[in-house]
């Protein structure tokens, strides 16, 4: 068995005096789709920007296969959330995905033939070939978070951590999107990704994390992802409704790790509600 | 006519210094003032600017002449200082930056203009000129003002040219950049360290008022042409050298040809209209970002939606006819 893709020791994460994530420790093997959810504010996009130092930890560890971040850079890919960038940068589609190749070049190397040929093999795995040359401001917003995506499949990592790579697609990228993690997967990689969506990630992930400040619960969905564990990681905001919770419960327990079908959709309302109520 | 055209060739060695000057300083901030301008930095190279004032007032104190060297580089220690407090600022406390680029523009030119007034009453009794880098005096640029700025600038455009590919990757997404690898706060240190320097050599001619649209005015119009970063540096250098030497050459000749009884034209503000016209130009005619363009394409849209709905109205109209007939 491989070392671990992510392990986390003791993580702490405060912005000013709000502490966002307490005390985390998690371990994710390898070779596995991983869904990070939680309610908002619950320190999802903070748990990838931590492991890669992009935001300040109080105190932690971090390994990835074994290795400091510094050792394993070149095997982590980084798909940040769409609405970092200014997407009316002076930019083509394939110019941002040829950025996935710069962490193999040094500062003053221009991109080579097959950093070239990387690039544009990334973009027909996301099915972005024909927009290759337009600029960025002109893709939808599905368009653009695919491009985000070749751009990490540039790297030709063997982790990649998403901060929300469904967020505001449209279906056909969505499920261009599950196509190409589970082709990364396949092929041995792993994925971690932040994921809003409960009703689907039974469907997309092999395994989930729920986190709420506190890491609440984390295994594969079939153990895990059980309205026990869902009711503790959204505490209070789903108490009215308790009705939905009993119904889901009752949904999901007789059929198991099998796949619960008919509970997820009412997941589905649950998170739906919450949100609006948040 | 002929007069502009003879400063513009440089046919005349005087005005050749200064149109050589003028020229260099161009396409360096115009190239520059792309990354400030992407970088969202627009305002900081006019806070530098404005920040360097009380650093040539200490040089001159402290060295008693005028040197332009040297005040120049108390001007580039100042402004570095004015752009850190913005950025200590900006951690310490919860103002935001704009407010905090105010604050930094009023204060440290306030406190220029104090200094300004010391060294009039001291023993050197005059302000030796330093009043030129506040509205900027590019007429008395001398042959070895115009090789410094030259120079200067053929390194920063060189710099730009060999890290181009990094510094795009950090003013697009430093995040990613930082998830890379990359030392993200050292390139970014880079390009505000270029515009500080970009911005300290354009004192002298135009001025500390105005030096910051001479970064921004030819990037921004470079911006309506192109969708290439590449292409909108080139441009934007290629407008800012343009712009500077025809702005300087109208100064020089408008006098005469105007009759406007000696008085000269004031450079910096000449070379700072001639680019402001070309960007208003630009804002108004480029194909696809320019305003009229973007009429054009709201108006036809209008029209090709109305086309629609009306075309399924009458044949929805076409279909319940017959039916209602019979």
């Amino acid at each position: 068995m491989n070392a671990p893709a992510l392990e986390l020791h003791d993580l702490t994460v405060a912005y000013e005096h709000r502490p966002v994530l307490w005390d985390i420790d998690l371990t994710l093997p390898a070779g596995e789709l991983v869904a990070i959810v939680g309610p908002n504010g619950a320190g999802k996009s903070t748990l990838i920007k931590a492991a890669l130092k992009l935001v300040k930890s109080l105190s932690g560890d971090v390994r990835f296969f074994g290795q400091t971040l510094r050792e394993a850079r070149h095997r982590i890919g980084y798909v940040p959330q769409r609405e970092s960038v200014d997407w009316d940068f002076p930019v083509s589609a394939r110019d941002v995905v040829l950025m996935g190749r710069y962490g193999r070049l040094s500062w003053l190397q221009r991109p080579r033939r097959a950093d070239h040929a990387a690039a544009d093999a990334a973009l027909e795995a996301v099915g972005m070939t024909a927009m290759a040359s337009r600029q960025i401001s002109q893709l939808s917003g599905g368009q653009q978070q695919r491009v985000f995506l070749a751009r990490a499949l540039a790297q030709e990592a063997e982790l990649y951590l998403m901060d929300e790579p469904f967020a505001g697609v449209d279906a056909s990228t969505e499920r261009a999107i599950v196509d190409v993690l589970r082709r990364l997967r396949d092929n041995g990689r792993t994925v971690i990704a932040v994921h809003h969506d409960l009703q689907s990630v039974a469907e997309y992930f092999d395994r989930v994390v729920l986190l709420n400040t506190r890491l609440i619960a984390a295994g594969p969905v079939a153990e895990v992802f059980t309205p026990q564990n869902l009711h503790k990681t959204y505490a209070g905001r789903l108490t009215q409704l308790d009705a939905a919770g009993e119904a889901m419960r009752t949904a999901v327990q007789p059929s198991g790790a099998s796949g619960p079908a008919p509970g997820v959709s009412i997941l589905g309302a649950n998170a739906a509600i919450e949100k609006g109520g948040a | 006519m002929n007069e502009l055209v003879r400063f513009i060739t440089m046919q005349d060695g005087p005005n050749r210094t200064v149109a050589i000057g003028v020229g260099a300083l161009g396409v360096a901030c115009g190239m520059v003032g792309c990354f400030a301008l992407l970088r969202r930095r627009a305002l900081l190279g006019d806070a530098v600017a404005h920040a360097s004032l009380p650093g040539i007032c200490l040089a001159f104190m402290l060295i008693g002449e005028r040197n332009l060297p040297l005040l120049l580089v108390g001007a580039l220690v100042m402004g570095v200082v004015g752009a850190s407090v913005i950025g200590l600022l900006h951690r310490a406390t919860r103002v935001k930056d704009d407010a905090l680029i105010a604050i930094v523009i009023g204060s440290f030119f306030g406190l220029g203009v104090v200094l300004l007034s010391v060294i009039q009453r001291g023993p050197s009794g005059n302000q030796a000129g330093i009043q030129g880098f506040i509205y900027g005096k590019a007429a008395s640029m001398v042959r070895a003002d115009a090789i410094t700025i030259s120079v200067v600038a053929c390194v920063l455009v060189a710099m730009l040219f060999a890290l181009f590919k990094e510094l795009r990757l950090v003013t697009f997404d430093s995040d990613f950049a930082r998830g890379l690898g990359r030392p993200v706060r050292a390139l970014d240190g880079l390009i505000l360290a270029i515009i500080c320097v970009c911005t300290v050599i354009g004192l002298p001619a135009v001025g500390l008022l105005m030096v910051v649209a001479l970064l921004i005015v030819p990037a921004a119009t470079a911006r309506c042409w192109t969708e290439s970063l590449g292409t909108m540096v080139v441009l934007a250098g290629i407008i800012g050298g343009v712009t500077a030497i025809v702005g300087a050459g109208l100064s020089a000749v408008l006098p005469a040809a105007a009759g406007a009884g000696g008085s000269t034209w004031p450079t910096g503000p000449m070379i700072v209209l001639s680019a402001g016209s070309v960007f208003v130009v630009s804002a108004l005619i480029a194909p696809r970002r320019g305003v009229i363009a973007g009429l054009v394409r709201h108006h036809r849209a209008k029209r090709q939606i109305l086309a629609r709905v009306r075309a399924e109205r009458v044949g929805a109209g076409a279909g319940a006819g017959p039916g209602g007939a019979a």
